[in-house]
């Protein structure tokens, strides 16, 4: 008869946790921007980085009167690239190229403005080669004054480092709201522990342990962190979608061409579907074992 | 015995209660009787010396230990203590249920046990509040029994009750003596001190003393007069 077995604490009427839920959702939403964030950047740096891995670009520019360069001491130059050890393959761009590459800041008609542009090479380096850059831009200088070789480690360097100094402010965004969230948690659970006082001192009474009554507080933290968590994901992964989609909203070939790409590579998708799944049980998680270590902790004063 | 820095209110107390025995417990109200209580069911640390339970010394066993020797502790309290978001029937299982008995076995002995303090049928569902004090009183009485308890204690058990119903609860706390049950109960009513002549606990300004009831005079408690 009556095989059912009631709440012996009514926390779920109480108050004190109402508005749990919705501090969570409001915590969860910003730790999955933050982490969304920081993801994206994250991929966009590998793109760029697996892109410019293993190039370098040459450029070799007008004599100063800005007529062309002579073909003979472009075919010098690249004969010199093609020679040093390392380098994989040398490629003069063409004018289209060159065209195309400026394409999204001077428009089509950029070939027809007779700009006197340098020759560029586009060179690719074997895997693991290290090419001495000065010592090659010393003999290509030799060869047509003025001649530059970019690496893209400085640059790209700069970039990383200011890609990571990000991530890792998200991620320490991410930890002070943790920190935020078990104080919430704790305060409520100390409201609930106020508030139901008289059962608690009973239940201690009749010989139920301290983790008994832990119990009763620590799933009702975690239901409502879960509960919480599952609303700030769903906001988060919208938000995302929308900043995208407006992101990406009329832009042309040659703006979207400019703009860094923000999307995850397939990996980051993989990642984020499991952080996805993972966050709301992060947020009942932390909602569970600060509600034990609360109650453990209050109880312990009682003889 | 005393609250923090406040005032001693009990002071050179050395009871012993042999196991199967039958106590009133009485004195002047602020005489420290619920106190001295308190300290019985575990409820306070004393400020002072020793209580021993059950042949364990309780200051020394860690907290899980002093829960179960809570749970051999049947307490009648003296405002109820009944928790109305739970039904009568609820009410009575909470003891069985803190220490994880299946369900099942649960509620068929809170049922039976509220049947043996004689709540009908229709009262095992009912909130407390909705019950009369008398109900009330024995509803607390299940649920302090339902354990078995080796000790049971009750305050003022009949304070809120008529004569025929004190007389009632009397006669169930007799019959769980009669089980083997140590019953210790804390009345001002001398009447039924006097009906059921059970050795009498007189506390007074926080001194303990024994009534001999055979001569009535009063004599300190103390472990000589009474065995382990």
């Amino acid at each position: 008869m009556m095989a059912r077995r009631p709440s012996i604490l009514p926390l779920e009427t109480d108050g004190s946790g109402r508005f749990l839920p919705w501090l969570t959702a409001l915590m969860v939403y910003l730790a999955a921007l933050a982490i969304g964030g920081a993801m994206s950047l994250s991929g966009a740096i590998d793109r760029w980085d697996a892109g410019l891995a293993g190039t370098l670009t040459v450029q070799l520019p007008r004599p100063v009167d800005g007529t062309p360069l002579a073909a003979k001491d472009v075919n010098a130059a690249l004969d010199a690239l093609r020679k040093t050890p390392g380098i994989v393959s040398a490629t003069q761009l063409g004018d289209d190229a060159q065209a195309q590459l400026l394409k999204p800041w001077l428009g089509d008609k950029a070939d027809a403005l007779s700009l006197p542009l340098p020759v560029l090479v586009d060179v690719h380096v074997a895997d693991g080669a290290a090419i001495d850059t000065d010592g090659l831009q010393k003999r290509l200088n030799a060869i047509v004054p003025g001649a530059a070789v970019a690496t893209h480690d400085r640059w790209l360097g700069r970039l990383f480092r200011v890609a990571r100094a990000i991530e890792v402010t998200a991620f320490a965004i991410v930890a002070l709201i943790a920190v935020a969230a078990v104080a919430t948690i704790v305060f409520v659970v100390r409201t609930g522990l106020l508030i139901h006082s008289h059962v608690i001192d009973l239940l201690h009474m009749i010989g139920a342990r301290d983790s008994f009554v832990a119990r009763q507080f620590q799933w009702h933290a975690f239901r409502l962190g879960l509960r919480g968590g599952i609303i700030g994901v769903v906001a988060a992964a919208l938000t995302i979608a929308a900043f995208y989609a407006v992101g990406m909203m009329g832009a042309n070939g040659g703006e979207q061409a400019v703009m860094p790409s923000l999307g995850l590579t397939a990996n980051g998708v993989s990642a984020a579907v499991i952080l996805a799944v993972l966050l709301p049980f992060c947020a009942g998680g932390i909602g569970l074992l600060t509600a034990r270590l609360t109650v453990l902790g209050a109880l312990g004063r009682l003889p | 015995m005393r609250y923090g820095n406040g005032p001693q209110i009990l002071h050179g107390i050395d009871l012993d209660l042999e196991q199967g025995s039958f106590h009133f417990l009485t004195g002047p109200s602020g005489a420290g009787k619920s106190t001295l209580l308190r300290l019985m069911y575990l409820a306070e640390r004393p400020s002072e010396g020793n209580i021993s339970l059950f042949g364990h010394d309780v200051q020394s066993l860690g907290r899980t230990r002093r829960a179960q020797l809570r749970r051999h502790i049947g307490v009648v309290f003296q405002e109820f203590r009944l928790l109305d978001h739970l039904s009568a029937v609820d009410n009575v299982a909470l003891p069985l249920r803190v220490t994880g008995i299946k369900e099942e076995t649960v509620m068929a002995n809170a049922a039976e046990l509220l049947r043996w303090v004689g709540l009908e049928e229709k009262h095992l569902a009912a909130q407390p509040s909705t019950l009369s004090g008398g109900q009330q009183q024995r509803l607390a009485i299940a649920r302090a029994v339902i354990g078995r308890p080796a000790l049971l204690i009750a305050d003022e058990p009949t304070g809120n009750v008529d004569d025929a119903m004190a007389m009632r609860l009397m006669y169930l706390f007799e019959e769980l003596n009669r089980l083997g049950t140590t019953v210790v109960i804390a009345t001002h009513n001398q009447a039924l001190i006097d009906h059921f002549g059970h050795p009498v606990l007189y506390l007074e300004r926080g001194a303990l003393t024994r009534i001999d009831r055979r001569n009535g005079e009063g004599v300190p408690v103390s472990l000589e007069e009474e065995g382990e």
